[in-house]
């Protein structure tokens, strides 16, 4: 969709980054369990093969969960590999945690697993809408076929439900419209650590894709959550809950106020674009990349009020 | 010089849609190409001359949202009208603007959708109907075929609901900017739709109509080039308050009308 992507897409077929799938990668134990990798902070790049969102895994007594398969088929069969390296439990629950390309495409990895597949009960809508848009982005960036299948959910969550891996339960909550219009969070109530994907940005600036008053109430009922950590879909895999979501806080603050003001004063969205939320702009990684669209979609919201 | 051959273009460019974006790494020359056979098409057996400082085109050479680009244009002298031109769009003409005596000719805002790396050319026509070509390179891709988001479900919800922002101070006779929004998916048949798969069919605000206390302000002939929730600024010159009559018709033949009050001063005496 951007110009990164095309140039990128244009340098695929010449560029060719590690394609191995039997190779594992690091993870961390953010709690007893629960394993998340690190994802990078960059966009999809033939060399991070699209590895740029924590994903990771949850082990219980009897199976796995998988919580976000990945931003690739070839991120999604590292992710696996590297859960056969911790365990040979079964691979019972993957999580879609919303329909973003950079969490959830390795979804194909696990299809032999025949696990269920949980996502949001918007999710099969969204999926429709974007999915192949996304696979052709991701293919030209990646190199044609490299994305992998689109995998749709077999397991809808409307308001709450919860997934039993035997000893250990993850309550899954389907969000109202906030960072998408598909967020899924999990709960792990043992270690109370709060999966978010991308309801939660560390360090890596946000980016909005469904409603920014959406994201702001959703965050006032996570707060509330009693989880002690949480997982950012971004930035480092562990962090304390809920004074983690200061920094994502006051960006939506700001984001919200600006936008409003410069409606307000008929600052027009070009203009708005360049200027809103700059005191932001040293605090996230990849802020360039990403306010402007953010105050963009903003504005249109914003502007009907 | 109508849009009328609009089910026309919105069948070329579902073929469009199919192909890879052809025009990404066009040199100038096939810009220029690109450029030089359009206005054969659009102003046949017409000059169409430089800028010559008569207007200008402002846009982010890097679009933010490839679905929603914001174009400005100014004009130097009053025009009769202008046209907008996405060269590399599946449909290039995106809106036809002619002025009415009642308005401020000089700035005009559009939101557009950018399908690929393009020209943008604003052709201006002078009241003895010469044509001015100002140009603006953007770099954007797939804002046409961009999915249509959740907010756009909305949007069909509310189909037609109008806002009029008035911007800076009444003066009478004096130019005041105002703001039209107009609720409207603006579909262009290369959005897929999520229930059936198939592409929605293109539905699109094709002419807008602005009156103020009875006198044109501005007519506009517009294509499926302009963005989901069309948003245009334009300028016109009140005397008196009044009311700004906007009746905008899409390509359903729907016809969505509003008046908005223009509070002000009355204007002096003769």
């Amino acid at each position: 969709m951007n110009r990164r992507e095309i140039l990128i897409g244009a340098c695929a077929t010449l560029l060719s980054g590690p394609t191995r799938a039997e190779e594992t990668f690091k993870t961390e134990e953010v709690a007893p369990g629960i394993h998340f990798r690190r994802g990078v902070d960059e966009d999809a790049t033939p060399t991070n093969s699209g590895a740029i969102a924590n994903i990771g895994f949850i082990v219980g007594r009897d199976a796995v969960a998988v919580m976000d398969p990945g931003g690739s088929l070839i991120d999604g069969q590292r992710l696996r590999a590297t859960i056969r390296q911790t365990t040979k439990l079964p691979i019972r629950y993957v999580v879609l945690s919303h329909v973003h390309p950079d969490h959830i495409f390795g979804a194909g990895a696990f299809i032999q697993d025949k696990p269920q597949f949980v996502g949001h009960a918007l999710l099969p809508n969204a999926l429709t809408q974007r999915g192949e848009f996304y696979r052709g982005n991701l293919d030209k960036i990646l190199g044609a076929g490299k994305a992998g299948p689109i995998v749709q959910p077999t397991l809808l969550v409307k308001d709450k439900t919860s997934l039993d891996l035997g000893g250990r339960v993850l309550r899954v909550t389907a969000h109202g419209i906030a960072h998408s219009d598909c967020d899924l969070s999990a709960v792990d109530s043992q270690t109370r650590t709060l999966m978010l994907s991308d309801l939660l940005f560390v360090q890596r600036v946000p980016s909005l894709d469904g409603s920014l008053k959406g994201w702001v109430a959703e965050l006032v009922k996570l707060k509330a959550v009693g989880a002690r950590r949480a997982v950012p879909g971004h930035g480092p895999t562990g962090v304390d809950w809920p004074s983690a979501s200061h920094d994502l806080e006051r960006y939506l603050g700001v984001l919200l106020r600006e936008t409003r003001q410069a409606i307000a004063k008929g600052v027009d969205i070009g203009q708005a674009a360049k200027t809103v939320a700059l005191s932001e702009r040293e605090r996230w990684k990849l802020f360039d990349d990403y306010n402007g669209h953010n105050v963009t979609r903003a504005y249109k919201e914003l502007e009907w009020d | 010089m109508g849009l009328s051959k609009s089910s026309v273009m919105v069948g070329v460019l579902l073929l469009a849609a199919l192909q890879p974006a052809f025009a990404d790494d066009q040199d100038a020359q096939e810009r220029a190409a690109r450029w030089k056979q359009l206005q054969e098409s659009i102003f046949p057996k017409r000059e169409v001359l430089d800028s010559g400082g008569i207007i200008t085109v402002d846009a982010p050479p890097r679009a933010l949202d490839a679905a929603l680009v914001p174009v400005e244009l100014h004009m130097s002298s009053p025009v009769k009208g202008i046209y907008l031109i996405i060269d590399d769009n599946p449909a290039p003409m995106a809106a036809h603007f002619v002025f009415g005596p009642k308005a401020d000719p000089h700035d005009l805002k559009f939101r557009v959708r950018v399908n690929a790396y393009t020209n943008i050319h604003a052709v201006a026509e002078t009241q003895d109907g010469k044509l001015h070509a100002a140009t603006k390179f953007v770099k954007a891709a797939g804002g046409c075929s961009a999915p249509a988001g959740s907010d756009e479900a909305a949007a069909m919800a509310d189909m037609g609901r109008m806002k009029l922002r008035l911007l800076g101070d009444f003066n009478a006779g004096k130019p005041m900017q105002a703001q039209l929004m107009i609720r409207h998916p603006n579909f262009n048949g290369m959005q897929m739709n999520q229930i059936t798969r198939m592409y929605t069919p293109a539905r699109f605000i094709r002419t807008i109509d602005a009156t103020y206390n009875g006198g044109q302000v501005f007519h506009m002939d517009a294509d499926i080039s302009l963005a989901t929730d069309p948003v245009i600024t334009f300028g016109f010159v009140p005397h008196e308050k009044g009311q700004m009559t906007v009746v905008a018709q899409d390509s359903s033949d729907a016809r969505f009308d509003h008046s908005f009050d223009v509070p002000g001063t009355p204007a002096p005496a003769g």
